[in-house]
């Protein structure tokens, strides 16, 4: 079976992005950037599916701009076998890219999309669901382990309050989080051999989907900042600044 | 206008996440329904009912919509959305989980985590792991909206005398099928709704030195959550995580031990009221965010902060 495995880059997590003095976004510019944590989860689990034999084929897929290119060759640096970059200079907000991964998904027909359960730059934690929901699928959202079998895939959950368990008929969505696996590095051979692997560039315009963004940023600023603190020297001035200054306990 | 809130609940409860959405939904403005999907719900239909400013219940009780398949209940979500201006989940791990699928079936953009109303249209969310605030404006006719419990004082649980419907309970889609639940059992307060949290970081350095934190939070009542190092390193289970990518807590005083304060967890825990920060490494970020900060070694402080309290 085959797996569509959608990547996103964004600014690299160790990045404190600031906020554009006037205010029409965050400063990307010269700034590192990387796959978005939960796609390499995404990437590696899919990955390693193939390597247990359930799966024959790894397809990455990026949404954006030229440079994504980056991003899939890391993508197949890990182990994905090709890639499509939907090359688009408009921003994508999240039900965009899930319309063109359907449309993508409709082309490819692949059994399993396997997704990040959220971008650490938009933090909306919307494409997989609402791609799922598009394609008609079921979905399993932020999980922590993926069997399987018989045309089955059994997905353990991490909800508030513990673990839950489904099982979903294929063709379905999975969308990863953290505790997944732990993606791999990429060694130098697999660079160099991730050059050599097929990537395919389309337009939206190509799979018919109007990538016009739907939600109007008016403004980004600074969040409230706190008052600087102070450090107390003993156990005994804490408790009494606690009790006395925050009347907190 | 009319306003629709997707309860969360156990069947027999209300859970505290809703009367938060609920209150974000008086901002808003308008006639506010709230909708229970579940099985053997009457009894949190009828708290629902209860609830401050709520004028109407609907309940869809079925087998089907008992273990809350996304599948099932965004079907239940879709049937019931004609007529509502806004469709309003609480940002948990459920109303996450179905919100966007409800959206992207009425083709409209969904919006994460709103943490203020500017106006009907108009919302601010965190982006970027809350180091930026975005104000964003909707031009969908139905907004389909997700709520940070800690960004809204919750309304009353009580004091309201909505009506209860009963409407018709979706069948069940066939394509997944709930197989079972790990529960954690706590005797603490639940995380988010939590007057105190005390934290543990990787500085703890194992899951047995994690007990060292629960003298200290039996003394607060507090519930005990824990840094995303901490639970990588398998010292806490993943539903204590706070942060960007666990949960969102904001109580009256966090208590952060042994934890460096990467983004990360500083995204999940900064609109705290009080923090109080206990490392050894007198440089960490957490000292950033801070109000009392407190330099030494965690195993000889936090006794003897229990002692002191």
């Amino acid at each position: 079976m085959k797996v569509l495995v959608p990547v996103k880059r964004v600014v690299d997590y160790n990045v404190k992005v600031r906020v554009k003095s006037d205010q029409t976004g965050v400063d990307i510019a010269n700034v590192k950037m990387s796959m978005n944590p939960f796609d390499e989860i995404a990437v590696e689990e899919a990955t390693r599916l193939k390597e247990k034999g359930v799966v024959t084929e790894v397809v990455a897929v990026s949404c954006g701009v030229t440079q994504c290119q980056e991003t899939l060759r890391t993508a197949m640096a890990i182990g994905a076998d090709r890639a499509i970059l939907v090359e688009s200079a408009v921003e994508l907000q999240p039900l965009a890219v899930a319309k063109l991964l359907k449309a993508l998904a409709d082309k490819e027909q692949p059994s399993l999309i396997v997704l990040g359960k959220q971008a650490i730059d938009d933090d909306a934690n919307q494409t997989g669901q609402a791609l799922a929901a598009l394609l008609g699928w079921p979905q399993a959202t932020f999980a922590s382990k993926v069997e399987i079998a018989d045309g089955v895939a059994t997905v353990t959950r991490e909800v508030d309050g513990g673990l839950e368990t489904v099982a979903l008929t294929l063709p379905a969505v999975v969308t990863t989080d953290l505790r997944l696996n732990e993606p791999r590095y990429v060694t130098l051979p697999n660079i160099m051999k991730a050059k050599k692997k097929p990537l395919e560039t389309v337009k939206p315009e190509d799979l018919g989907v109007d990538v016009a963004p739907r939600l109007k940023t008016l403004k980004v600023t600074e969040p409230p900042a706190r008052q600087a603190g102070i450090k107390v020297a003993d156990v005994a001035a804490l408790v009494d600044k606690l009790k006395n200054e925050a009347k907190v306990v | 206008m009319s306003i629709l809130v997707i309860a969360e609940h156990d069947n027999a409860s209300i859970k505290p996440a809703t009367l938060n959405t609920v209150a974000a939904a008086a901002k808003i403005g308008g006639d506010i329904h709230v909708l229970v999907v579940g099985a053997g719900a009457n009894a949190a239909a009828q708290a629902a009912a209860q609830i401050a400013g709520v004028s109407k219940v609907l309940l869809a009780d079925a087998a089907q919509l008992g273990d809350g398949l996304a599948e099932n209940v965004a079907e239940q979500v879709l049937k019931q959305a004609a007529g509502y201006s806004h469709i309003v989940f609480p940002a948990t791990a459920a109303g996450k989980n179905v919100a966007p699928r409800v959206a992207a079936k009425l083709d409209v953009a969904q919006i994460s985590e709103i943490i203020s109303v500017e106006s009907a249209d108009t919302f601010q969310r965190p982006i970027y792991a809350g180091n930026a605030i975005a104000t964003v404006q909707s031009s969908d006719a139905v907004k389909v909206i997700t709520v940070r419990a800690t960004a809204f004082d919750a309304v009353a649980a009580t004091g309201g005398s909505a009506a209860v419907e009963n409407v018709d309970a979706v069948g069940d889609s066939g394509k997944s099928r709930f197989v079972g639940r790990e529960v954690a059992t706590s005797d603490r307060p639940e995380l988010t709704a939590a007057k105190a949290v005390v934290s543990g970081g990787r500085g703890l350095g194992s899951a047995e030195n994690f007990k060292i934190l629960d003298p200290l939070a039996d003394k607060l009542g507090a519930a005990v959550g824990a840094s995303r190092a901490a639970v990588d390193a398998g010292y806490a289970p993943n539903d204590w995580q706070v942060g960007q990518t666990g949960k969102i807590v904001a109580p009256q005083l966090y208590v952060a031990v042994g934890i460096s304060g990467a983004i990360q967890h500083l995204a999940g825990m900064k609109d705290s009221k009080v923090i109080v920060a206990i490392n050894k490494d007198a440089e960490a970020p957490i000292f950033g965010v801070a109000d009392y900060g407190l330099v030494g070694d965690l195993f000889q402080e936090v006794p003897a902060l229990v002692n002191a309290l």
